[in-house]
């Protein structure tokens, strides 16, 4: 039914609270979309579901997240476990400084796996996945920094893909990139959301026209909308929604 | 635009003045450099270098000194090494949080600025006298040790907080433990710069008379250290030693054996230089 569910959110850093009661409910096999103004707290609320922000000193989740049903912050819960069963793609390209070989086989390796046969299998897959095999397969073995900037992003997202995880989050992934790159990650979100539940936040209104289902728009750590992305950027309820997306504010 | 031009004026004045200093410094470096070559090199010969101390300096050479030396510092790796990066990584990535931690940091910053002689009265004290190893090159090895200690953790907490967070966030989301993020991803981007650290501190090492002469390098040893419990002198006890003879002979063979002391500290300095310089290019997007 539901694949993530999120009920009553509120997040704090020390005492200031960024995150204002977040409901939110998706489904398997969609995208959704985050917009909205810098600071209205997009990437904390991302960062909640694989749990990163348990990294940051001082940070405290009140609320319920449950993705397949089960209470993702319930003690219970293995975090390196979860944090495999969720991937996340970063707003700047971060491989590792590795051959590309190594930065795709990373999550598989720290898993414990190494039969070499299934690690250069899974490398293709993912590889092919990213849409980046063609463009790197004569040399597996090159540093990952020697790469550009569009192509190590789908490296990042082909590492990502290797551990299979069920759900992606991605934070501006395509920010930093020109536009061909874009392009090319865009159309790769279209292709993998076959497989996978994806969460994406974007600062571009095409980007998040073009590539999502379901659209999330926050202001000031509320969420002020959330329903089918062409609802939202044809026919918005809320005037906030209606003058973000015009570009009257922001 | 009349505060401005000042202005200028004072920072092109500034300029000059920053650059007579260094000039005056090099000059003075140039100067001491050019009068130990002057002195030393006619007398640098494989002979000096492989020939046991005598009482006749046209016959003294440096052997034991050397291999004083480079025992005390294979040792004083070999405990100094582990423990500093150990200390620094437990610091770093584990310690923000913890009272301990806390003390210990405050005391490391502390330590790397007591005097070196100082070190060498601890040495005398807890190794030679306490642990009753004499004046031997496991006592020397292990106050060299203490010495060079914080410089290591503080060197390599500052190549672990060089690496970039990214990094370490994206070996986290891939649901990598923290000990797997440390050693697959902090410590390869961090290694250049730790190891330089590392450099640095033996070649610091390398240049300490004071504390040798505390815990008991001897200004006379004639002949090379078989174990570590053996006596020993290193090439600074020599120098300083061959300095305080009346002969002429004997400050020749100081300038000559200066030239190999320096030639050492270069060499290091200069790999800790091409490693810095190498890792940079490798960390940097
Ligand atoms: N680690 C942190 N510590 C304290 N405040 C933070 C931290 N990260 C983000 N914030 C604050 O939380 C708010 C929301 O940030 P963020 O989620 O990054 O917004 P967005 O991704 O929508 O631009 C901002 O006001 C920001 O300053
Ligand atoms: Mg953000």
């Amino acid at each position: 039914m539901y694949k993530i569910e999120a009920k009553n959110i509120h997040t704090f850093y020390g005492k200031t609270q960024v995150l204002k009661d977040i409901s939110l409910a998706i489904r398997p096999n969609t995208v959704t979309a985050f917009i909205g103004p810098s600071g209205c707290g997009k990437s904390t609320l991302l960062r909640c579901f694989n749990r990163m922000n348990d990294l940051t000193e001082n940070f405290r989740l009140d609320g319920l997240i449950t993705i397949d049903g089960r209470d993702i912050y319930s003690p219970k819960i293995d975090v390196t476990l979860h944090r495999k069963k969720v991937g996340m793609v970063f707003q700047e390209p971060n491989p590792f400084p590795k051959s590309i070989f190594e930065n795709v086989a990373y999550g598989l390796k720290v898993n414990g796996l190494r039969h070499k046969k299934f690690l250069a299998e899974t490398v293709e897959r993912s590889l092919r996945q990213a849409a980046l095999w063609d463009e790197v397969k004569d040399d597996l073995s090159k540093p990952a920094m020697e790469l550009s900037g569009g192509q190590q992003q789908r490296l990042c997202i082909a590492r990502a893909l290797a551990v299979e995880p069920s759900v992606i989050l991605m934070d501006e992934p395509a920010s930093a990139l020109d536009p061909i790159s874009t392009a090319k990650i865009e159309e790769l979100i279209y292709e993998l959301k076959k497989k996978y539940t994806i969460l994406i936040v974007t600062h571009n209104m095409q980007q998040a026209a073009r590539v999502s289902d379901k659209t999330a728009f926050f202001y000031m750590g509320e969420l002020i909308e959330y329903d089918d992305t062409s609802r939202i950027f044809t026919n918005p309820k809320s005037q906030q929604t209606q003058n973000y997306i015009t570009g009257r504010f922001g | 635009m009349n505060k401005q031009r000042t202005h200028q004026r004072k920072d092109t004045a500034f300029r000059y003045l920053a650059l007579a200093c260094t000039g005056l410094g090099l000059l003075v470096l140039a100067l001491l450099l050019y009068d130990i070559f002057a002195r030393g090199s006619g007398r640098l010969s494989w002979d000096f270098i492989t020939h046991l101390p005598s009482r006749f300096p046209e016959k003294a050479g440096i052997l034991t000194a050397l291999a004083g030396m480079v025992s005390v510092m294979v040792l004083t790796m070999i405990f100094a090494f582990p423990v500093g990066i150990a200390t620094g990584i437990y610091l770093e990535e584990y310690g923000t949080r913890n009272r301990f931690a806390r003390i210990l940091e405050i005391n490391i910053a502390n330590l790397a600025g007591v005097p070196s002689i100082i070190y060498g009265i601890l040495g005398l004290e807890i190794f030679v006298r306490f642990c009753r190893l004499g004046n031997s090159i496991l006592a020397g090895a292990l106050t060299l040790a203490l010495l060079i200690l914080p410089v290591i953790v503080v060197s390599t907490r500052e190549a672990i907080r060089a690496v970039p967070r990214s990094f370490r966030e994206g070996s986290l989301a891939m649901g990598a433990t923290q000990w797997q993020t440390i050693w697959n991803v902090v410590l390869p981007s961090a290694f250049g710069g730790i190891i330089t650290g590392l450099i640095l501190a033996i070649s610091r090492a390398i240049g300490e008379t004071a504390p040798l002469i505390v815990v008991g390098a001897l200004v006379y040893v004639p002949f090379i250290p078989e174990g570590p419990l053996d006596q020993f002198t290193v090439l600074p006890v020599q120098i300083f030693n061959w300095i305080s003879r009346p002969q002429a002979g004997f400050a020749t063979n100081a300038a000559a054996a200066i030239i190999v002391l320096l030639t050492f500290t270069f060499v290091l300095n200069g790999i800790a230089v091409y490693l810095r310089h190498k890792w940079y290019k490798k960390v940097k997007h």
